[in-house]
């Protein structure tokens, strides 16, 4: 090997090395367009905290979120024995309540989407990919369940199954997954089911196929990352909506059950006592909010990152 | 066009047919009875009420009994009111709900679409980013949260406004504006985020620069052209949106205890009156369905490029 061929090959090795460095994939350009968005980062940080104060929280806090203080009844918040968030009409540690509420909150929402996703994904990557009668039929079913007064649904649902949960939360909240979960996933199928449809006809695809790379390759490489961009915006947007719903089942009293709580719980329990004890109100609806906020901000950064047309 | 309309009428059918099987099924698997009272009664009596609404019946029968009767157009006795039937009580409920709703709904459009083709027109500037923080707020806040605090300001504290009890008879205009204010808010926010977006991408349309480029004024523009086509969005997101609204106002009424057909519902659905639950799932339905292919009718006639065929 000649000196300068050596030295050519170092060069373009060192060139290489720079473009492997420099180079971005759309997901690098998302992330650097959601990483300049300062709302989205800041809601990113505060949920992160709120997740890990509910989650460890309650380890920490002296007080125990059913335990009743007889002495302490509906006292506003005050530093004096750690009621920072004053107690509730029955005596109980408010803060830790709270904890509680946004961990079973947050749990609903993340898991009902899950499932949600789960259902929704596999639907419409099935219709869409293999189209014709079977999209048809499939699709037929989506349309018909759209036309569900969903929350009427829900409702049944609960009501259905209540007397078989009480006493047994684990299951209550199960119901609750199940019940949300399967109302949600009927856009998340239609998303996916168009975006596959689209793509199959894509430029990019039929070279790949031309190219001889197999099927299954073609969905990971090509349809997969490509699908995921609006699933990820419709999640982030999904969970917040879920944890209305549940707040919103909670909140008749269909939800999850005490000495358990949630968000919807302790806002409809504060809206009861709110006259006496604004606070047992304003903690909760406040906790929401913030918690609402954080999630649409980060579903709108995300969505603005990865599809920067519709900003 | 009319072919369109019978088919989607045609379609329609199956999908009530399923709606109406699945909530039937569903109340039927329910442990308990509308007759499982606090004061047991008799045994033979309550197996000759059971024998008088068929209950004793296979579940399959029931179905059978109950469809015939559907299709006279017959909801059916409550089976928990002593003298009304179905039909009596939706058509005490349903007004005070499709009052509620409408409302609500008219309210959203209004300042919704104001709002958003406000932003959208001043993108980018303060006024665009109040506009949306407010939005952003008006969706994060749940109307659990803003009902009591709304009343809890309003009613209690300033004294203004009644916060509960529409008194049956006297429903008077200040009873519903909390409730309807609670219900537009959240679509108030939905409805202005969705303008802004439709509008800023119509103003971007090569026939708007064109417009623009032969002189024509702003407001001629604006109002002649970009109006016409941002409100498509809009449109065919009024269906689905009706039919949230008329379902959301299930907390409302609850929060301000007024006598309409969401509250029947939960109470019915608690109690066990079949009939009655059975009664609002299809009534919501139909709504549903008709609202969702008005949406789409009025689509058609907005939008020339959509051809029904």
């Amino acid at each position: 090997m000649t000196k300068s061929a050596q030295y050519t090959r170092e060069r373009e090795e060192a060139l290489m090395e720079k473009a492997a460095v420099k180079g971005r994939s759309l997901w690098d350009d998302a992330k650097a367009r959601l990483m300049r968005n300062r709302a989205a980062v800041a809601s990113a940080i505060v949920l992160s905290l709120i997740t890990l104060l509910a989650i460890a929280g309650p380890w920490v806090w002296p007080h125990s979120y059913d335990h009743v203080f007889k002495d302490h009844v509906g006292i506003p918040p005050t530093l004096h024995g750690w009621f920072i968030f004053g107690t509730d009409s029955q005596g109980r540690d408010l803060f830790v309540r709270l904890l509680y509420g946004l961990r079973v909150s947050l749990a609903v929402g993340v898991i009902a989407t899950m499932v949600s996703l789960l259902i929704g994904v596999i639907w419409g990557a099935t219709a869409g990919y293999v189209g014709g009668r079977v999209d048809e039929l499939m699709m037929r079913f989506v349309d018909t369940l759209y036309a569900m007064p969903f929350i009427f649904f829900v409702i049944i649902l609960m009501v259905v199954f209540k007397d078989l949960t009480t006493g047994r939360p684990a299951l209550n909240i199960l119901l609750i997954f199940v019940a949300i979960g399967a109302v949600e996933w009927l856009t998340m199928a239609r998303i996916v089911r168009g975006q596959t449809i689209a793509l199959k006809r894509k430029e990019f695809i039929e070279a790949a196929e031309a190219a001889g790379v197999r099927p299954f390759t073609i969905i990971r490489r090509h349809i997969v990352p490509n699908v995921l961009g609006p699933v990820v915006v419709y999640v982030t947007l999904t969970i917040p909506s879920v944890i209305l719903a549940e707040s919103f089942l909670s909140f008749l009293g269909l939800g999850v059950q005490e000495p358990l709580t949630s968000l919807g719980k302790l806002i409809a329990n504060g809206a009861q006592d709110m006259e006496t004890m604004p606070w047992t109100l304003l903690f909760p609806a406040l906790a929401m909010m913030v918690t609402l906020f954080c999630f649409n901000f980060i579903g709108d950064g995300l969505r603005d990152a990865i599809d920067p047309k519709d900003r | 066009m009319f072919a369109f309309l019978t088919r989607r009428l045609l379609v329609a059918i199956p999908t009530l047919f399923v709606i109406i099987a699945l909530a039937f099924f569903l109340m039927r698997a329910a442990p308990g009875s509308p007759f499982d009272l606090e004061r047991p009664i008799p045994p033979e009596i309550k197996a000759r009420i059971a024998a008088k609404f068929h209950l004793d019946k296979p579940v399959m029968v029931q179905f059978g009994y109950y469809l015939k009767d559907l299709a006279h157009g017959d909801f059916g006795p409550s089976m928990k009111y002593k003298d009304k039937t179905v039909r009596d009580i939706i058509a005490e409920g349903f007004p005070v709900s499709a009052a509620l709703g409408l409302s609500a709904m008219l309210l959203a459009v209004l300042i919704g679409s104001v709002l958003g083709s406000f932003a959208a027109l001043r993108q980018n500037r303060a006024a665009d980013y109040a506009v949306m923080g407010l939005a952003m707020t008006g969706i994060s806040i749940p109307p659990f949260v803003t009902g009591p605090v709304l009343s809890l300001v309003f009613g209690l504290y300033l004294g203004l406004l009644p916060t509960a009890g529409l008194d049956r008879g006297h429903i008077t205009l200040s009873h519903m504006v909390l409730p309807v204010i609670t219900l537009a808010l959240p679509y108030i926010a939905i409805i202005s985020r969705l303008m802004r977006a439709s509008m800023i991408e119509t103003l971007r349309a090569n026939y708007i620069r064109t417009a623009f480029a032969k002189g024509l004024p702003e407001h001629i523009v604006i109002f002649r052209h970009v109006l016409r086509a941002a409100v498509l969005p809009l449109v065919s997101y009024l269906g689905p949106a009706t039919a949230a609204l008329l379902t959301g106002s299930i907390v409302v009424e609850k929060i301000f205890a007024l006598p309409g057909i969401g509250r029947q519902f939960v109470m019915g659905a608690l109690q066990r009156d079949y009939t009655v639950v059975m009664g609002v799932v299809i009534l919501y339905a139909a709504l549903i369905i008709s609202f969702n292919l008005i949406a789409d009718l009025l689509y058609g006639v907005l939008d020339p490029k959509v051809r029904y065929d």
